[in-house]
């Protein structure tokens, strides 16, 4: 691990003013921490902002409103989450394990890194980690990687759960910089990876995620997160759907569905979710949304699987929603 | 790529590392541990260096030290580490507390679980640095002289370990998950140790085990 300067702070102001020049935000830790030790990440000046005060988890009126420096525990296990948003506390629950849970801060959830073996093989081609040296997983390892939202230049998906589920929900978050504060959908945090791979997300230097966002609607409650993954706990997602429907009258007036472990960032199915709404629910109908899901894949040698697998796990959790008590 | 589970060995001591306290409770078989891994260790510092070497260097930057505060099993410490150190190193290389232990290093085996302000963590991925202030509880801090925690004595009743590595983690671990309320039943148990993975496969032990101690703490 390269040596590093620490520095902490304790308002938003002095962070921000902190991590002038070049310093990176640290937190919980999980993610930073453990790319320091593999060097992949070389950071020589650390803001500790968990002294900042951003960890609320409250409901404003309709939205609920998650500080940035909130533990993932802590949101998944809050009353309000459970009740009134359970797709947000189901999608947490289902990433990590509980002793990350507990470390792992809710803005550094958004921002953690990719998890192809290639990000951490110094001694492996990964144009995420340095620039124009190539993509090893292209013809290499990449059962894990993605189908939608992909380049020549890099195939990795994004590994957060949650995020799946605040796409889903259209869930807005604020950061705060050097040149003021900026609220925009949590969708648009992320970018493709197109030809420069290793610029990962929208914030600016010295941008610092103060809040998420996730308002209410008729579709909040009957809303599941489904996670398909080689062992039934503490792994990451094969193939993962989030979805919220509003059903009234046997019809289904509203739908959103968002995918992991599929795409290069948490993937929106708009296309499945208008092939829903205005139709009476069934296993046809689902059975059309997740092949519509679909639209677009281009599997590689050895993730094939992820299309078909992508359609019945849309298919399947369509149906987990229509079993949630109305 | 380092799989899950394998032992580590400790991340070389580039930096100065603060004296060893000597520890009233030290017994002559840890003194003994001690000065045999030195050995070890010294003879495994080229492979382990050349280890964490890999990788494209910015600079070869001097090591920044920090003071922390501690509260490690009701005892306050107060340390001047390496901004580098984990919290599982500052506990196992500069307070000797080698009962928690350096599993894959990277988060993924649970064996360095302990407790940070009641809450259970993975220690390796702890920056020691943030923890300033924190209280923790490690497995040398669970038992009450010598009358084990219900659930150390649990383990035992159930032979809820084979080689034993996992174990300390798994104790820790299992204490929260208990305080926490997700201990009522065996699924239950399962899905919330997920975080704890046992090499030799002893979970049915360790499942019964926490079920078990979690049955008792409610009746008490």
């Amino acid at each position: 691990m390269i040596p590093f300067q620490i520095q902490r702070a304790s308002s938003v102001e002095q962070a921000i003013s902190s991590a002038r020049g070049g310093a990176r935000y640290l937190a919980g830790g999980t993610t930073l921490y453990d790319l320091m030790r593999e060097e992949v990440e070389q950071p020589t000046r650390i803001v500790d902002i968990n002294a900042v005060p951003l960890a609320q988890i409250r409901l404003d009126g309709d939205t609920l409103v998650i500080g940035a420096l909130a533990r993932m525990a802590d949101v998944a296990a809050h009353p309000e989450v459970r009740q009134v948003f359970p797709l947000v506390a189901e999608s947490l629950l289902e990433g990590a394990s509980p002793q990350l849970r507990n470390m792992a801060s809710m803005g550094g959830n958004l921002l953690q890194r990719v998890r192809c073996p290639y990000f951490r093989m110094h001694d492996a081609a990964c144009n995420k980690r340095l620039p124009n040296s190539g993509c090893s997983a292209l013809e290499g390892l990449n059962a894990g990687c993605a189908v939608l939202g992909t380049s020549e230049h890099c195939i990795a998906t994004h590994p957060s759960d949650v995020a799946v589920a605040f796409v889903a929900l259209d869930a807005v978050m604020t950061v705060q910089g050097p040149r003021g504060h900026r609220t925009f959908p949590v969708e648009e945090l992320f970018r493709l990876p197109g030809s420069s791979p290793h610029l990962e997300h929208t914030l600016e230097p010295a941008e610092l995620i103060v809040e998420i966002r996730v308002p209410t609607g008729p579709h909040t409650k009957r809303a599941r997160y489904l996670k398909v993954r080689d062992r039934a706990s503490y792994e990451f997602a094969l193939v993962a759907a989030a979805v919220a429907l509003h059903v009234e009258g046997n019809v289904i007036r509203d739908a959103r569905i968002a995918c992991g472990g599929v795409g290069t960032r948490p993937w929106r199915m708009r296309e499945a979710e208008q092939i829903l709404i205005g139709q009476r629910p069934s296993t046809e109908l689902f059975a059309r949304a997740g092949d519509a899901s679909t639209t677009g894949a281009r599997p590689r040698h050895g993730n094939a699987y992820k299309v078909p697998l992508l359609a019945r796990t849309v298919k399947r959790s369509l149906e987990m929603a229509m079993e949630v008590p109305a | 790529m380092r799989q899950p589970g394998s032992p580590q060995p400790p991340d070389p001591p580039r930096h100065p590392v603060s004296p060893a306290v000597s520890d009233p409770q030290d017994d002559s078989r840890r003194t003994f541990l001690v000065a045999g891994s030195a050995t070890v260790g010294a003879s495994l510092l080229p492979i382990a260096t050349l280890t964490a070497d890999t990788g494209p260097r910015q600079e070869e930057a001097e090591p920044v030290s920090t003071e922390i505060r501690l509260t490690v099993n009701g005892r306050e410490r107060q340390l001047a580490i390496d901004t580098r150190q984990s919290l599982l190193d500052v506990l196992r290389e500069n307070l000797l507390l080698t009962g928690t232990k350096k599993g894959c290093n990277q988060g993924a085996c649970g064996a360095c679980t302990v407790h940070a302000n009641g809450r259970r963590i993975v220690s390796c991925l702890a920056a020691a640095a943030l923890y300033d202030g924190a209280s923790i509880t490690t497995i040398e801090g669970l038992s009450n002289g010598d009358e084990l925690h219900p659930l150390q004595a649990a383990f035992i009743d159930h032979e809820g370990f084979q080689c034993g590595y996992c174990t300390a983690g798994q104790i820790m671990s299992g204490t929260a998950c208990i305080q926490e309320g997700h201990a009522g039943s065996a699924r239950e148990v399962k899905y919330w140790m997920s975080g704890n993975i046992c090499r030799c496969g002893a979970y049915p032990g360790i499942t019964a085990a926490i079920v078990e101690a979690a049955a008792q703490e409610r009746q008490s």
